[in-house]
């Protein structure tokens, strides 16, 4: 019981902005208008407000890989593509009874988690760090599409799975939880909203519960100086490479969510474009918070969403423009300025009222 | 077929891919040797050559005038790309990739936006000869000459002029160099530009070989970058053995199994040397000698 309380206690510490009842009552207020949110909307806008949730866990990975533990990785499309095409193989053969697809939503994250440790190995045993760590993933990545892109052929298939090249796998089942009497299958509406929600806030507590505990305060201290934690006597790689495969693992998640959502998955998704927009999110957002790079992702997103529909081709260069000058002006981030402002003001106030 | 067309064969494909792979990434390298800084944007600076060198191609010029003309303009590019952006992020490495990265999305959708999704390409000059049963292009022979020139011009600059002194000086000791005198951040400028106008060359050069497309660069950056890692800061003891290197990787992947597994084959490459020589072949190189 009192290791539970304990567990409860480092929802909020150093290493996460946001504390006491004021942030706590605005996040259940949040958590609220989430909830009740698909009552007030029609399924089809639910269901793109999915497609938004979708990748908060990408941008989550990329927030703890690179926020946190200060390398920069290029390679999360890679999982997340790994995990799509996982599940699409694994569900394309042996179908969707018996909650067969959660089986291979888990199976798929493990796939995905599994490269990570073998390509994490090889990158944080071998001493790449900085500048070399984002190239190699990157060069990954970048090979996978073009792997993937030219399996065209009816001789590219996993069992009875073909994957079908540029134009990608479809037609898997969507996410089924098996329900006596009648499973329930969540359709990318209120139903996927509803699982993809709750996980969502159990992956967002659960990362800060983890990075406020000694752990998490160990992948601070690599970050901010590796030779120093070292000296202190913790194996540095072992911290990185397990922190590159939890984040490999978020990454997956949403590979399977986005593959289960939409019913496909393509090549495309592990492309530069693909990999850079979480780069954009995490460092629009404030890649060295939780909170931030959700809000700052679900913003981003949103925007980019907008920007789509009335000026399609002008969207990406927007995002770059967005990026090259959060870069430049404010390095840590848009959401997590306005959110240590926001702070730093409340904390006048109380003093004032005190 | 005899013992010697399968050598000539084999000869000129290693000479294509060294070719290639030099050339790609011999201004990725300039940049990275002097200022630790990777530009993501290299491939659009190639991009950017290959583009100029085409429309001055179709507006009367020569090929080389049109090539010459791709490497100037992508250095000029260089220098507006350095003093409005890397200038400010020299502390900050790891934003400056991401800086650049964005530059590569602007560059390669305002492209997309302003040209079109294709530009009409070059011809590829000088024809074909015949050795054995195949015939192979002469056009792939001059790339490989113009790599080892690239290669020779540069260590002439480095090593036998001006510029090149200021510029070793600034890479050795920044603070130290700036306390003698040497404008470093005009160094740092006239760097960014040659890598960016190696690049440029890169495209100009690889022009009448391929179709342009906007995102034409990513073809080119994996290679680039795969060299760059392996090779390390130096251009000549890294850049250099790491183009022969994985051009024997590339070249005899290629014949085996076909373009994809050459490419699988860099990579594998990359990761089991940079597993035994985190520095790269010239940091290993250079530690041998100390």
């Amino acid at each position: 019981m009192t290791g539970f309380v304990s567990l409860f206690r480092r929802l909020e510490g150093p290493q996460t902005v946001g504390r006491g009842p004021a942030f706590w009552s605005l996040f259940a207020i949040v958590l609220a208008i989430g909830l009740a949110y698909p009552l007030f909307s029609d399924g089809y806008t639910v269901g793109n407000t999915v497609y938004f949730f979708v990748w908060v866990f990408i941008a989550l990975s990329l927030c703890l890989i690179w926020g946190y533990g200060g390398s920069l990785s290029f390679g999360q499309t890679a999982f997340f593509g790994i995990a799509g095409y996982g599940y699409g193989v694994l569900t394309l053969n042996f179908g969707a009874a018996y909650g067969f697809t959660l089986v291979a939503f888990v199976a798929a994250i493990a796939i995905a988690a599994l490269f990570a440790v073998l390509l994490g190995y090889f990158m944080f045993f071998g001493r790449i760090a900085g500048v070399f760590l984002g190239i190699v993933t990157l060069a990954v990545t970048l090979m996978l599409e073009r792997f993937m892109a030219q399996t065209a052929g009816p001789e590219w298939h996993i069992g009875s799975a073909r994957l079908n090249g540029f134009n990608g796998m479809s037609a898997m089942p969507p996410l089924t939880i098996p329900w006596p009497g009648q499973p329930i299958v969540l359709f990318a509406d209120v139903g996927l909203y509803y699982f993809v929600l709750g996980l969502l806030v159990f992956v967002y507590l659960a990362l800060r519960i983890l990075m406020n505990s000694s752990f998490g305060n160990v992948i601070v201290a690599i970050r901010e100086n590796p030779e120093r934690a070292e000296m202190l006597g913790y194996d540095i790689r072992k911290y990185q490479l397990i922190t590159f495969v939890i984040g490999a693992a978020l990454a997956g998640i949403s590979g399977v969510l986005y593959t289960a959502w939409g019913q496909y998955i393509t090549p495309s998704s592990m492309g530069m474009t693909a990999a850079a927009l979480p780069l954009i999110w995490v460092a629009v957002g404030g890649r060295s918070d939780l909170t931030s790079t959700v809000v700052g992702t679900l913003v981003v997103l949103a925007a980019f969403q907008a920007l789509t529909i009335y000026g399609s081709q002008y969207a990406l260069v927007f995002m770059g423009v967005l990026l090259v000058l959060t870069v430049l002006i404010a390095p840590n981030g848009l959401v997590l300025g306005a959110m240590n402002w926001l702070g730093r003001l409340a904390a006048r106030l109380t003093r004032r009222a005190g | 077929m005899d013992i010697a067309t399968h050598v000539f064969s084999a000869l000129y494909q290693f000479g294509d891919a060294f070719a290639f792979l030099v050339l790609s990434a011999c201004g990725l390298a300039v940049i990275f040797g002097m200022m630790g800084v990777i530009n993501l944007a290299h491939g659009e600076f190639i991009m950017c050559g290959a583009y100029v060198t085409a429309a001055t191609v179709h507006a009367g010029l020569p090929l080389p005038l049109g090539i010459l003309a791709g490497t100037v303009v992508s250095a000029l590019v260089g220098v507006l790309v350095e003093l409005a952006v890397i200038r400010h992020l020299y502390d900050r490495p790891l934003d400056t990739i991401v800086a650049t990265w964005g530059l590569s999305l602007i560059a390669t959708q305002g492209t997309l936006i302003m040209v079109g999704s294709t530009m009409a390409g070059v011809g590829t000059p000088f024809g074909s000869f015949q050795v054995g049963d195949y015939s192979y292009s002469i056009y792939r022979i001059v790339l490989f000459c113009a790599a080892l020139g690239v290669l020779a011009a540069l260590y002439a600059l480095f090593n036998w002029t001006r510029f090149g002194v200021l510029a070793r000086a600034t890479i050795q000791v920044p603070h130290m160099a700036a306390a003698l005198g040497v404008d470093t951040r005009l160094i740092y400028s006239l760097t960014f530009a040659c890598g960016a106008g190696l690049a440029g060359l890169a495209g100009g050069l690889y022009a009448p070989t391929m179709t342009l497309v906007p995102t034409m660069g990513a073809t080119f950056i994996m290679e680039a970058f795969v060299t760059v890692v392996i090779g390390g800061a130096d251009v000549f003891l890294g850049t250099a053995p790491a183009g022969g290197l994985l051009a024997i990787v590339k070249s005899g992947m290629t014949s085996w199994q076909g373009q994809l597994f050459g490419q699988i084959g860099l990579l594998v490459a990359v990761i089991i040397v940079v597993r035994v020589l985190p520095k790269g072949i010239s940091g290993f190189v250079l530690r041998e000698r100390t």
